[in-house]
């Protein structure tokens, strides 16, 4: 039985939940394991990349209970010491970034999210689909190992000569990134071949969602970027098991050498993390607004500008690192030109709004959310793009500060919105919007309490990666102490109530927010192959002109 | 607005920290009435135009004028803030001629200082007022950031390079020195101090490492010396075992070396084993630790000697 919505709508589309669809198509875990079903992988990915939001979280929790005090005392003892404090910001870095992030939106709310909007069947590689899935795991596995046999302690930068000289398992993560990257670049091959591909008949690359740009984008970073971690890895675990000089000075290398690789292509993959961010507010707000998209051309080609510009600002890691001041300055230049597309973004997302007929069930709410945090994280960005305050902020809390907005505030609050807006595509099911609503709340209030109070810290000189620090920081860490911990519960209510949604079945209609690209003429759950017959396009996307409705 | 400044920003002990915070508090004031715009019309429009059933929306595509200005004028407003920081940060880059010179010697982790006249210090610094001093630094193991809060100046350390930086001091008195890059398990207590002088206290500091002493007795100024000269960041003295020995109870005692042989723990031994610490090395420990020949001046040695022996 369809439940009946807080509002009606003349795009909604109803039929009941069909019998057969994707996810009972087949039975038993084997079906699962061997499925080259992009919704199943995509589900697959779903898991997988939650249970490492929830490892990387825990750690960051753990971090932030050890800076609660000056002392690292709670009921009168240590529980972490320095050694230990140091490999638990590493994987609190390392599993967020490689294991989560990363791999969040292209794997899993892309990999199922993409083919419907183009009206395809699956994406243009099946089984590489299922290979990179199988990668991933095979990296979280190694990963995992590493944490047993001797945790990291470099920080998820890996910064040589320290990473190269230090005891802890540093070959293992090495291979577990080297490993990951592999799984991003199959997912980009994949994806850049299935847009060029399979749309749908009639739809041309300016009729295709923002959402597909945004993946499409990121899909160029992740094939022409992420080869240069695999080679920086490969060349660091050379150095480390066979000598041979290229980042340690001792035996003749040069450690700027290896930022500058590192960051060629981690810089890249900012934008691999937040342009598939972008992309997901880019859907939600057309859709909560019920109006077209303001400026379609200008989103879609400021995803690529980002993809593009992000190559060419690696070295504002580095200004205070030893490259040449003649580097600094023009990377600094180079910096400023990505808060053109950025702020493009946002400009268009707020005159989408305007005039808008504006519902704000959960997924909007954190579309709102990811427009007041994204703003923070990219204003203060000028800050550390401005050469003579970059000086002093650098290697701060500040940089902590802005890059969380960035990253948790943009990417991260982004995903949680996007699970929401197509949970009940991916499921069928709809989750309580109560809870949604509570959860979403106390996410974003204790986002703020954390981080806000980070960006104070960071001005006032309280350097990044430490574990004793001076009494005059202890209140600011302890008042981020205390948000960490709402922002946790208002993760764990979060989990909670999507989880309770499969258990106590509200079930889904086919398009519950009166969306207008593909994936909304399909069934909840979807079938099998998606589509009944071949979707073909009939009007741009985010069209909502009121027509004759031939999808019924 | 000082009151608000500082709620922020640390004190400014040098003229280009002024600089550094007038860009500061321009960004801080020009993202807070940005972030209220855009924050402000996102709230707004979602109240304004919230949802009443069956209203129909206008189909507006784009605007080319506005699109137009809200690309143009951000791109402007930021080539302002690039040469802003470009113009304070070339001041940074390039140190006058007539800087005196310090070279820094970091490694895992201590700090070391040495004056042109061949002086060496360990974990404090005493620079004389209103004179530029530029620092040419260097790491022994790993990377290491030479960070003075109050100056606003940092810069990387790189094992098997010099780097430099320079300020001028303008306020007397302490100033906060740390590690800004991440080396590993001391990263945190690898700090320093830096203490601007009046010049004929700059003079006699460096001649004699001073008179300070003289107020203490000489365990207790041992017992500074520990946390100061970076003793501490090895040597505990509740008896857990650090990167090099506990100092607890071991004056008197007999210690077995790597080499099997044994030492009588006493005035000559402890002596030895700050300046030459590699000649004996204790069984169970690495040859880690550096010199601290000259580092540490006859009042330091005697003040360290009999504090270790109040340890028991």
């Amino acid at each position: 039985m369809a439940q009946a919505l807080t509002h009606s709508d003349p795009h909604i589309g109803d039929r009941p939940r069909p019998a057969k669809n994707y996810l009972n198509a087949t039975t038993g875990i084997w079906s699962w394991m061997t499925t080259v079903d992009h919704k199943r992988i995509g589900v697959m990915y779903l898991v997988a990349v939650s249970s490492a939001f929830f490892v990387g979280g825990m750690f960051a929790l753990l971090v932030r209970l050890t800076l609660l005090t000056p002392s690292h005392k709670l009921f009168g003892k240590v529980l972490i010491d320095a050694d230990t404090y140091n490999r638990v910001f590493t994987l609190h870095g390392a599993i967020m970034v490689f294991l989560f992030i990363i791999p969040s939106v292209p794997g899993s709310l892309a990999n199922f999210v993409l083919p419907l909007m183009l009206g395809a069947k699956d994406v243009a590689f099946p089984r590489l689909n299922l290979a990179s899935f199988y990668l991933w795991c095979t990296g979280a596995i190694l990963a995992v190992t590493s944490m047993i046999v001797g945790a990291v302690d470099t920080g998820w930068t890996f910064y040589t000569p320290y990473s190269t000289t230090t005891q802890s398992s540093v070959g293992l993560m090495t291979m577990a990134v080297f490993i990951l990257g592999f799984s991003s670049i199959f997912t980009g091959l994949n994806f850049i071949a299935t847009v060029h591909k399979l749309r749908a008949p009639g739809m041309g690359w300016f009729d295709m969602p923002l959402f597909v740009w945004g993946t499409y984008a990121t899909a160029i970073i992740q094939v022409l970027a992420t080869p240069v971690l695999g080679i920086t890895m490969v060349l660091l675990a050379l150095e480390r098991v066979f000598n041979i000089g290229i980042f340690d000075p001792k035996i003749g290398g040069d450690p700027v050498l290896f930022q500058h690789f590192f960051w060629f292509y981690s810089h890249p993959a900012v934008y691999i993390m937040i342009v598939p961010g972008m992309a997901i507010i880019s859907e939600i707000i057309p859709t909560f607004s019920r109006k077209t998209i303001f400026g379609y051309k200008a989103i879609a080609y400021s995803s690529v500008a980002l993809a593009l510009l992000g190559f060419l600002v690696w070295g504002h890691h580095m200004f205070v690192a030893g490259q040449s001041e003649l580097a600094t300055v023009v990377f600094s230049a180079l910096t400023f030109l990505v808060a053109i597309p950025s702020g493009v973004k946002l400009f268009n997302w707020l005159a989408t709004m305007y005039k808008g007929n504006i519902s704000l069930e959960t997924p909007m709410l954190y579309g709102i959310s990811f427009i007041l945090l994204f703003a923070i994280g990219g204003l203060t960005g000028i800050f550390l793009g401005a050469l003579s305050t970059d000086i002093h902020l650098t290697d701060t809390y500040f940089v902590v500060a802005h890059f969380h907005y960035v990253m948790m505030g943009g990417t991260v609050i982004a995903f949680i919105g996007g699970v929401h807006y197509w949970w009940p595509k991916i499921t069928g099911r709809m989750y309580s919007e109560k809870w949604g609503r509570i959860g979403c709340s106390l996410v974003f209030i204790g986002f703020n309490m954390t981080f806000l109070t980070q960006f104070f810290l960071g001005s006032k000189g309280m350097p990044r990666r430490y574990y004793n620090y001076l009494e005059q920081y202890q209140p600011l860490h302890a008042f981020s102490t205390f948000g960490s911990w709402v922002l946790g519960m208002g993760l764990f209510i979060t989990a909670a109530y999507l989880l309770a949604s499969l258990r106590k079945p509200m079930d889904a209609p086919d398009n519950p927010w009166g969306g207008t690209t593909m994936e909304w003429l399909t069934s909840s759950p979807p079938i099998e192959h998606n589509f009944e017959e071949q979707p073909v396009l009939e009007h741009e996307p985010y069209d909502y002109r009121p027509r004759v409705k031939k999808h019924a | 607005m000082e009151w608000f400044r500082s709620i922020m920003l640390p004190p400014q002990g040098s003229a280009f920290a002024g600089e550094v915070d007038t860009l500061y508090m321009f960004l801080f004031w020009l993202s807070a009435v940005l972030f209220l715009g855009i924050g402000g019309a996102a709230i707004y429009f979602a109240w304004r135009y919230r949802y009443t059933p069956g209203r129909v929306t206008p189909h507006i595509t784009h605007n080319t004028t506005l699109e137009i200005v809200w690309s143009v004028l951000p791109l402007l407003l930021c080539g302002v803030i690039f040469f802003w920081g470009l113009n304070d940060w070339m001041k940074y880059a390039v140190a006058p001629g007539e800087s005196m010179e310090i070279q820094i010697t970091a490694k895992k982790w201590l700090w070391t200082f040495e004056y042109p006249d061949g002086s060496r210090t360990a974990n404090e610094i005493h620079v004389p007022i209103n004179k530029p001093v530029k620092f040419i630094m260097t790491s022994e193991d790993v990377l290491h950031d030479f960070f003075v809060p109050d100056m606003r100046v940092k810069h990387d350390i790189v094992p098997g390079r010099y780097t430099q930086v320079w300020f001028t001091p303008t306020v007397l008195g302490k100033h906060h020195v740390t590690c800004a890059e991440y080396c590993g398990k001391g990263h945190s207590d690898m700090t320093a101090t830096l203490v601007v002088d009046n010049e004929p206290d700059f003079k006699k500091w460096l001649e004699t490492g001073g008179d300070d002493w003289k107020n203490y007795p000489p365990e207790k100024w041992g017992e500074m010396q520990r946390e100061q000269k970076g003793c501490a960041t090895c040597h505990s003295i509740d008896g857990t075992k650090g990167q090099g020995p506990t100092w607890k109870g071991i004056y008197g005692t007999m210690v077995e070396m790597n080499d099997g042989k044994s030492y009588l723990v006493d005035d000559a031994y402890l002596q030895e084993s700050m300046l030459q610490p590699n000649a004996k090395i204790v069984k169970g420990f690495e040859a880690i630790m550096p010199s601290f020949q000259g580092l540490l001046h006859p009042q330091d040695i005697r003040g360290l000697i009999a504090y270790i022996k109040t340890l028991k």
